[in-house]
């Protein structure tokens, strides 16, 4: 096997290019990568940060991104606790330099090539590497039928609302339904409730469709969502999961 | 890293970071617990469960639950490091050993110096068998004195602190003792061939 001979994955320099305040608790940084040799929906980085005094902190992030787009984009939740999210989701600005590597991850993925349906499921800054894949999606102009379940607190917690907006209305083969589980606004006609089977059930594929399907979110979402399709009688083998935790940001 | 641009703005939290002989270099100290998996938590079902230990294609023995449970139990008390880089120390499992598996089949030495580790959902991971026994590993069926919970890779998993915890498998099936070191599931997707979080192995060619 040529694992073992592979090249090491180097540290590269980003520099943060602009920042887009998506929600009260999210932001997205969009990076200038010089030597970026590009990426797969659904991949990840790693990102390391150094003080002046040489201390650094290392943490991964999912790339919002489409492989198509000239910058790389991380959208990050501050996370009170954390000790790179705060920096990244609320003291970097523009011009800002810190270190990253990657892509890293082979198998959260998903291409064209990969086919679809495709069945998106996610939970809060969860969403980031699904939207790289209806980005990528979008920007192949693509019609594998697709539909994101989006599980946010409320309405101004929706991240990418308006991108989201734009993409479902120029394509009638996306549908993005969003669940507000903290709050909705008056005249909320969408679901109010966490993803359960139900929802699955209404808004998603059916087995026989065969649905490459990605769900990406807090623990409890995730294995709730992924127990309740393996109950519907979803291949097991096209359940991917990915994580975030309160740790790892 | 002397080379490493300064980030204008970050100072860093260092809370809590436990001696820094403990905490490998990348890693940061977390205390709760996160689940990173692949694919769906499987059903826990003890009443179908097993495990084997083989030689190739050659089953050397195979246990249920409870024949499982009856072997000899050691508890440690380790550190663990996983390769998106969390540490977490002091955390207790007990379970059996792959030296007492090995002695429960009657083998002084193991059969072959490299094994896949196969699990439910498809997943393995490879392992040297150096790294397994004189008790560096174990098959953990209770962390903190609890049955392990399925998230976390109940019934059983594979425990090999010293190594990243992907290396850790959860939900194993069996140990497969062969002469190759052939890559196991993220193995293959480009993580590191050892995963030795002391030389921060995290990716191939690290």
């Amino acid at each position: 096997m040529p694992v073992t001979d592979a090249p090491r994955l180097q540290w590269q320099t980003a520099e943060v290019r602009e920042i887009v305040e998506e929600t009260p608790r999210v932001r997205t940084i969009i990076l200038d990568v010089p030597s970026w040799h590009g990426h797969k929906a659904g991949q990840h980085i790693d990102v390391r940060l150094t003080a002046d005094d040489g201390y650094q902190a290392q943490r991964s992030y999912s790339i919002a991104s489409a492989p198509e787009s000239d910058h790389l984009m991380l959208s990050v939740e501050r996370i009170e606790e954390g000790e790179v999210s705060p920096y990244l989701a609320g003291e970097a600005r523009m011009g800002d330099k810190f270190e990253l590597r990657g892509p890293i991850g082979g198998y959260f993925v998903w291409t064209i090539a990969t086919g679809g349906p495709l069945f998106l499921i996610a939970g809060g800054s969860g969403v980031a590497p699904l939207m790289a894949m209806l980005r990528h999606r979008a920007a192949q102009k693509s019609t594998i039928p697709a539909t994101l379940l989006f599980s946010s607190r409320t309405y101004d917690d929706i991240i990418y609302r308006a991108e989201m907006e734009r993409l479902a209305a120029a394509d009638p083969h996306l549908k993005i339904v969003h669940t507000l589980t903290r709050g909705q606004p008056a005249g909320w006609t969408g679901p109010s409730r966490r993803i359960d089977s139900e929802m699955l059930v209404s808004e998603g594929f059916a087995p026989d469709a065969k649905p490459h399907i990605y769900i990406c979110g807090p623990t409890a979402l995730v294995e709730s969502s992924a127990r309740a399709l393996l109950a519907l009688g979803h291949d097991r083998a096209l359940i991917k999961t990915e994580r975030f935790g309160p740790t790892g940001l | 890293m002397s080379d490493s641009p300064v980030t204008r703005g970050f100072k860093g939290r260092r809370g809590p970071q436990g001696p820094a002989s403990r905490i490998p270099p990348g890693q940061h100290l977390t205390t709760d617990f996160p689940v990173l998996s692949a694919g769906p938590t499987p059903p826990i079902d003890l009443a179908s469960w097993s495990f084997e230990l083989q030689d190739g294609d050659t089953t050397l023995g195979e246990w249920d639950w409870d024949e499982f449970n009856a072997l000899a139990q050691t508890d440690v008390t380790v550190d663990i490091h996983c390769v998106t880089t969390w540490s977490k120390l002091d955390t207790h499992w007990q379970g059996v050993t792959i030296d007492t598996l090995l002695e429960a089949v009657g083998l002084a030495e193991p059969p072959g110096p490299f094994t896949l580790i196969h699990c439910d959902g498809d997943y393995t991971t490879n392992v040297p068998t150096e790294d397994l026994v004189d008790g560096k590993a174990m098959i953990a069926t209770l962390y903190e004195g609890e049955p392990l919970v399925g998230e976390h890779g109940g019934p059983a998993r594979l425990l090999v602190p010293h190594l990243y915890f992907w290396k850790s498998a959860k939900w194993v099936r069996s140990i497969v003792f062969g002469e190759t070191d052939d890559p196991g599931f993220w193995e293959d997707l480009g993580y590191h061939i050892y995963g030795d979080p002391w030389r921060e192995q995290r990716y191939a060619g690290d």
